[in-house]
């Protein structure tokens, strides 16, 4: 025996890393279909890395303070920032990385989500996949909220208000709530302090925990496919091992490293070359300097809030309260969560499902593309009557869906077993995308 | 491979509409004719800035010898650009004392560290260019990119004077249009024609260098950025694309 060996036995007896490592990646097994969609959770957790350790080198340098430097008008902490982005060695890129980092995390994530979706990934057996994963989608809203407010910009300390202000409109309970939320009556140093504490500690831990429930939870009941058959339901009969499935190493942590890599070109392209991205991943008037004095004309919330922003502002006040607009936006957000009980057809993948979900599913992403374009635009007229629509369009999505799943039947039966690549559906399917984005684009020209 | 990668890029385009709508409102900007890669023009306009705009205004997280990047030695800064500090690892303050700013302009100047960043070169370059008389402003200037402004015309001795004349289009909306009336020493006024090259020329420069001030790390990060995607593409990819391939042969 070598020594490695020995010292493999050695830990083994005390812990179980050998079983762990066979369980959860080298003889995890997974269906041996797994397309483009497939890219995006091992990309989250890249990304989720990344912002753990670009956040602790920002920590190094960062100081949650507001008050101002003596004899400038710069506060403390914008200034750290700046200090960050001119003073550190390679602090820029940190920095980039980090906001650069947030949006690209909610851009893999709502893929992620999507990929769920069309593929059914939420059903039977996997409900608590799902709901984990929820959880995580809710604590990177926070996250992404909480860290928002760090520059101590204009933005930033704007934004803060006018969503701290949301919570003021709960009946009762509302402005004490809101006050307590900010730790003081307007939106300062306190706030910031507390922010600060969420954004680097609370937060992580409880992404952390959830993001190891999510992955626990999915190797328990194995990984769906885009066929949405179950591949332990077909095992040699002598090994036991699933007759579709390859063990996750090396199969998919070299695919995977492969998705890594044209990810990072995209993401440096980001970093190197647009980090603003045109005003959408940092805002420009988030580099003047907080001012409690003087309030934006126009407040837009970062581009991956805008579809929930847009809901909030569509919902008229009603009954001498604003509460319902907030409700509106909570829903959009935790209807998800019930997706696998909403969904009555026993068919997990768009690709057997008949044409109702699928003309559902094309509305509702019209919908949430719709209202992200509106939600970054003043509110007019005529963009607030579109934005109900689409609102509405969007809840239908969810309240109608035991309705229309109900029978909703394709022309393909589910085959027994996964089926290769179909270069007709990936056709349509570019095809579609193609068609949204020039949709996209005359929509947010004309209205 | 070549599907996911199109695919991706189709899902990276699908984000591009919510980039390409523009900004409502407010006057039509010139387009700033600027190149953050050109060090005399960024020198030309740190000469103006620490001349002409640190008595008022400060750039409280520029140092003076981050002006070292675009190609002045230390000696030249302290001989040269150096007013308000003594030491070159200060940062630009600016001695007017903040009390006194309010009582003699009305409002406090703003530090202009990241005013590049936060407005756009396009807003800035039309902004130095837009002044105009206005009797009605306790200066007797205007401007047109931003109305009733406290600060009142620095710069006039170079550009001389502007009128505002509102006029009515073909269709009858309002225009509003600047006027050169009295040149200034680098303007002039030629029958019903202004030549103002040289003073455009000098706010560009003014415009490029705050552009520089707002990102110092802009030229680096786009060099390291070549390096980077260089790395990535001609000798990550073709790794990652052959190693996924040779391991994918036995499936299917």
């Amino acid at each position: 025996m070598s020594k490695g060996q020995k010292l493999l036995n050695w830990v083994d007896a005390r812990f179980p890393l050998s079983s762990s490592l066979k369980a959860h990646i080298t003889e995890y097994y997974a269906p041996k279909n797994f397309n483009f969609w497939y890219f995006f959770g091992s990309l989250a957790l890249l990304v989720l890395v990344m912002q753990i350790v670009t956040g602790i080198f920002l920590t190094m340098n960062y100081i949650p303070d507001a008050s101002l430097i003596p004899g400038t008008k710069l506060s403390v902490a914008f200034a750290s920032v700046e200090y960050i982005m001119r003073d550190v060695n390679g602090g820029w890129i940190i920095r980039y990385m980090h906001s650069t980092g947030a949006s690209m995390f909610f851009v893999v994530v709502y893929l992620h989500m999507f990929r769920g979706l069309i593929y059914g990934s939420y059903k039977q057996p996997r409900e608590l996949v799902w709901i984990f994963g929820m959880l995580i989608f809710l604590c990177l809203m926070a996250e992404a909220f909480l860290g928002y407010l760090l520059p101590w910009g204009q933005m930033s300390y704007w934004g803060a208000q006018v969503i701290v202000n949301l919570f003021s409109s709960i009946p009762l309970i509302g402005p004490d709530l809101s006050t307590f939320i900010r730790g003081d009556f307007v939106i300062s140093g306190a706030t910031l302090n507390r922010f600060f504490a969420l954004h680097v500690i609370a937060v992580p831990l409880a992404l952390l925990a959830l993001v190891v429930a999510h992955i626990l939870a999915l190797h328990e009941v194995g990984s769906n496919n885009p066929d949405g058959v179950e591949i332990k339901a077909n095992k040699d009969p002598l090994t036991h091992i699933p007759l579709d499935g390859i063990p996750f190493h090396p199969y998919y942590t070299v695919k995977d490293v492969l998705g890594t890599v044209v990810f990072l070109i995209v993401f440096s392209g980001i970093v190197f070359f647009t980090p603003e991205m045109g005003g959408y991943f940092l805002e420009a008037n988030n580099f003047f300097p907080a001012d409690p004095f003087k309030t934006p004309p126009h407040i837009a919330p970062v581009w991956y809030f805008t579809p929930y922003y847009a809901i909030l502002r569509a919902v008229p006040s009603f009954a001498g309260t604003q509460v319902w607009g907030v409700l509106a936006m909570g829903a959009a957000v935790v209807l998800f969560a019930f997706l696998p009980w909403l969904d009555r057809s026993p068919i997990k993948s768009i690709r057997y499902r008949g044409p109702k979900f699928k003309i559902m599913l094309a509305l509702f992403v019209l919908a949430f593309v719709g209202l992200g374009i509106l939600g970054v635009m003043p509110p007019t007229a005529a963009r607030t009557l579109v934005s109900r629509i689409l609102a509405v369009v969007y809840f239908a999505f969810f309240l109608g869906m035991p309705i229309y799943t109900k029978n909703d039947v394709g022309s393909v039966p589910v085959p027994d077993r996964v089926t290769e690549s179909n270069g007709q559906r990936k056709l349509v399917f570019a095809v579609l995308w193609l068609a949204l984005i020039a949709a996209a684009s005359l929509f947010a020209k004309v209205i | 491979m070549k599907q996911s990668f199109r695919h991706l890029l189709a899902a990276l385009v699908l984000l591009m509409p919510m980039l390409a709508h523009a900004e409502e409102g407010g006057p039509v900007l010139d387009k700033a004719p600027i190149n953050i890669q050109d060090t005399e023009s960024l020198q030309r306009g740190a000469q103006i800035f620490t001349n002409y705009c640190l008595s008022c205004h400060s750039a409280n997280a520029m140092r003076y010898n981050r002006l070292m990047d675009i190609g002045l030695s230390e000696k030249d800064i302290k001989d040269n650009l150096m007013f308000a500090s003594d030491k070159v690892g200060d940062t630009m303050h600016v001695a007017m004392d903040a009390k006194d700013a309010k009582l003699w302009l009305g409002s406090n100047p703003p530090d202009l560290s990241l005013e590049a960043r936060a407005r756009g070169a396009d807003w800035i370059y039309t902004y130095l260019r837009s002044f105009y008389r206005d009797d009605s402003r306790p200066t007797g200037w205007n401007n047109l990119v931003f109305d009733k402004v406290a600060m009142p015309h620095v710069l006039f001795a170079w550009q001389g004077d502007q009128v505002l004349q509102v006029g009515k289009d073909a269709d009858g909306k309002e225009t509003r249009q600047l006027v050169l009336v009295k040149s200034g020493s680098m303007t002039s006024i030629d029958g019903n024609k202004a030549n103002t090259a040289e003073f455009d020329q000098h706010m560009a420069d003014l415009t490029n260098y705050l552009v520089f001030m707002g990102e110092p790390a802009h030229v680096n990060r786009l060099q390291i950025g070549y390096a980077v995607l260089l790395f990535l593409i001609v000798l990550l990819l073709p790794l990652a694309y052959l190693l996924k391939k040779e391991y994918w042969r036995d499936i299917h």
